[in-house]
């Protein structure tokens, strides 16, 4: 009896303890996704004073909606121009500011200080670089001799010029996490590769990349969400433009909610995003030791 | 010859990646007429930062900033420890289950559920304060498992002899496990702090005012205000006052705040 007694306490006890958390968690998290999964399913838009439930119409319309596959092929070549090269730099800044003989607290700070630089700022100080003319990018390729280029005007160029920009901003940020992966490696086992005289190469390919694996799914993750929630540069540099050139989901959703003010519509948007990142998590679940990180 | 060639090519990197500050910082401090142009001459200037303070609330857009920054990081740090202990030392029913709703929010960030959560904040009339741009991150998945993890190295020996002081379970988290936590509070601290200074998206679609404006959307709407390339002196002088605390900490505190970045992500 007493024993039991115990138990329930210990129980009450917990959950007040998560109680605070949890609150926040449901009324910002769950319970908003909950209501935008119904509201998906209702016509509310300004034409709409009071939402009515009109079934699939509104994932019907954003399947023939071509700016909506624009956005989502958009964000999907982010990922692919941003993810893999931002994560193999990273790697290369951490193998260097590792070993560097000289200066490896500039090397360190130069690489990673674009972290603390909030994207608004970012987004300033790119828009200067590109700007055709006057930009640096511009007083570049003038002394190299080559023609002015409109990077951000012109469709064929501006999602280059988003990933290189982004790819700036992250990699240092990755390079952390790589610097802390190199950390747990054991010396021991450089030393005896280095006594059976394996070159550089094989010593990366055979211990050091193998070993870094877990890092490098890891930020590969961090890496892809981030793509997703990576828009406020575009609210000061493109609008999403030329012609939706630039544009991406979740500007999308924004331009959706409060410029068209589709609400329907915008929560439609919301559960693909939800959904698309689920399923990444779940996929991160599988494809890696949870004990990695979370245990 | 390969060796110097890759070196050679990282610290032209460092210096690549280093360029935009320069020449941000480099343009705040040029004359108007000489911003966009390309000269090396000596002359410097403050008036566009003296311009910039005149013609924005920058100093109330600090404010709120700050409030807003150090509102989160309180509360967070409380909930979070609370959450914390309760997962690594306490077993109890629906452990499981309430770590999956945890690991949800790490998976899906209130930072893509900006439309969601504005319809959550009208509801409660929240719309345009300070307290409506900090709820949504009053709960952190992250800060609960970074805590977790470190309180559950401490070994349960020291709760025993507190509790054999007659110590009481709140005295035995606040003298035990929180002073023994204490890296890990700085390195979510710093994290914290520097993505809730850097965050955009949700203070500018819920604030409308400049009371409640945050340093980054009032950096947006100066920027915005001018015709492209017009006042690019400007618009680089109010882009480095915003840079500025968040960079000076950093250099200052380097070496602390790698290793806390370090500390965050991966044990």
């Amino acid at each position: 009896m007493g024993e039991l007694r115990a138990k329930w306490k210990v129980n009450m006890y917990a959950w007040l303890l998560l109680l605070p958390s949890l609150i926040f968690l449901l009324l910002f998290t769950f319970y908003p996704v909950i209501q935008t999964f119904i509201l998906s399913f209702h016509q509310a838009d300004l034409g709409s004073p009071e939402p009515f439930f009109n079934g699939i119409d509104n994932y019907k319309q954003m399947v023939e909606d071509e700016v909506f596959w624009k956005v989502l092929t958009n964000n999907i070549w982010f990922a692919i121009g941003t993810v893999p090269t931002s994560v193999a730099l990273a790697l290369g800044m951490a193998l260097f500011a590792n070993k560097a003989l000289r200066g490896k607290s500039f090397i360190r700070t130069a690489y990673f200080y674009p972290t603390v630089v909030p994207m608004i700022a970012v987004a300033n100080i790119w828009l200067f670089i590109y700007t055709p003319e006057y930009g640096a990018l511009s007083h570049v390729m003038e002394w190299f001799g080559k023609g002015d280029m409109n990077w951000l005007g012109d469709q064929k160029n501006v999602m280059w010029a988003m990933i290189f920009m982004v790819i700036w901003k992250e990699a240092g940020y990755f390079m952390i996490f790589y610097l802390a992966g190199l950390q747990n490696i054991s010396q021991e086992l450089y030393e005896s590769a280095s006594m059976e005289g394996a070159s550089s190469w094989t010593v990366f390919r055979r211990i050091t990349f193998p070993l870094l694996m877990p890092t490098t799914m890891f930020v590969s993750i961090i890496a892809f969400t981030n793509s997703f929630k990576l828009v406020d540069h575009l609210v000061i540099m493109t609008k999403g433009g030329p012609d939706n050139a630039s544009n991406l989901l979740l500007y999308y959703i924004y331009e959706t909610a409060f410029s068209f003010w589709d609400q329907g519509m915008a929560s439609a948007l919301t559960i693909v995003m939800v959904v698309l990142l689920l399923l990444v998590a779940a996929f991160q679940f599988f494809a890696m030791d949870k004990k990695i990180h979370y245990n | 010859m390969l060796r110097k060639f890759t070196t050679v090519g990282m610290y032209g990197l460092a210096v690549l990646w280093l360029f935009p500050l320069l020449w941000a910082v480099w343009t705040s401090f040029r004359p108007r007429e000489l911003a966009t142009s390309w000269s090396l001459s000596a002359d410097f200037t403050l008036d566009n930062f003296a311009k910039v303070w005149d013609s924005a609330p920058f100093d109330q857009y600090y404010i709120n900033t700050f409030l807003i920054v150090t509102g989160i990081l309180v509360a967070q740090i409380i909930t979070a420890t609370l959450a914390a202990y309760a997962f690594a030392k306490l077993q109890f029913w629906g452990k499981d289950v309430l770590f999956v709703l945890f690991l949800v929010q790490l998976m899906v960030p209130a930072d893509i559920l900006i439309f969601p959560n504005y319809n959550v904040l009208r509801d409660l009339s929240l719309l345009d304060t300070k307290i409506g741009i900090m709820l949504p991150y009053f709960a952190s998945a992250f800060g609960v498992f970074l805590l977790r993890q470190t309180f559950k190295t401490i070994p349960h020996e020291l709760e025993e002899a507190a509790r054999m002081e007659g110590c009481s379970w709140f005295q035995i988290l606040w003298r035990v496990y929180v002073p023994l936590a204490k890296p890990t509070y700085i390195a979510f601290g710093l994290v914290s702090v520097s993505y809730h200074w850097n965050n955009f998206m949700w203070p500018l679609i819920i604030t409308n005012s400049v009371e409640n404006r945050p340093l980054t959307v009032g950096l947006a709407i100066f920027a915005q205000s001018f015709e492209t390339g017009a006042q690019w002196a400007e618009v680089s002088a109010a882009t480095v006052m915003v840079i500025f605390p968040l960079l000076l900490a950093f250099l200052v505190f380097q070496r602390q705040f790698i290793n806390s970045f370090i500390h965050s992500g991966v044990k």
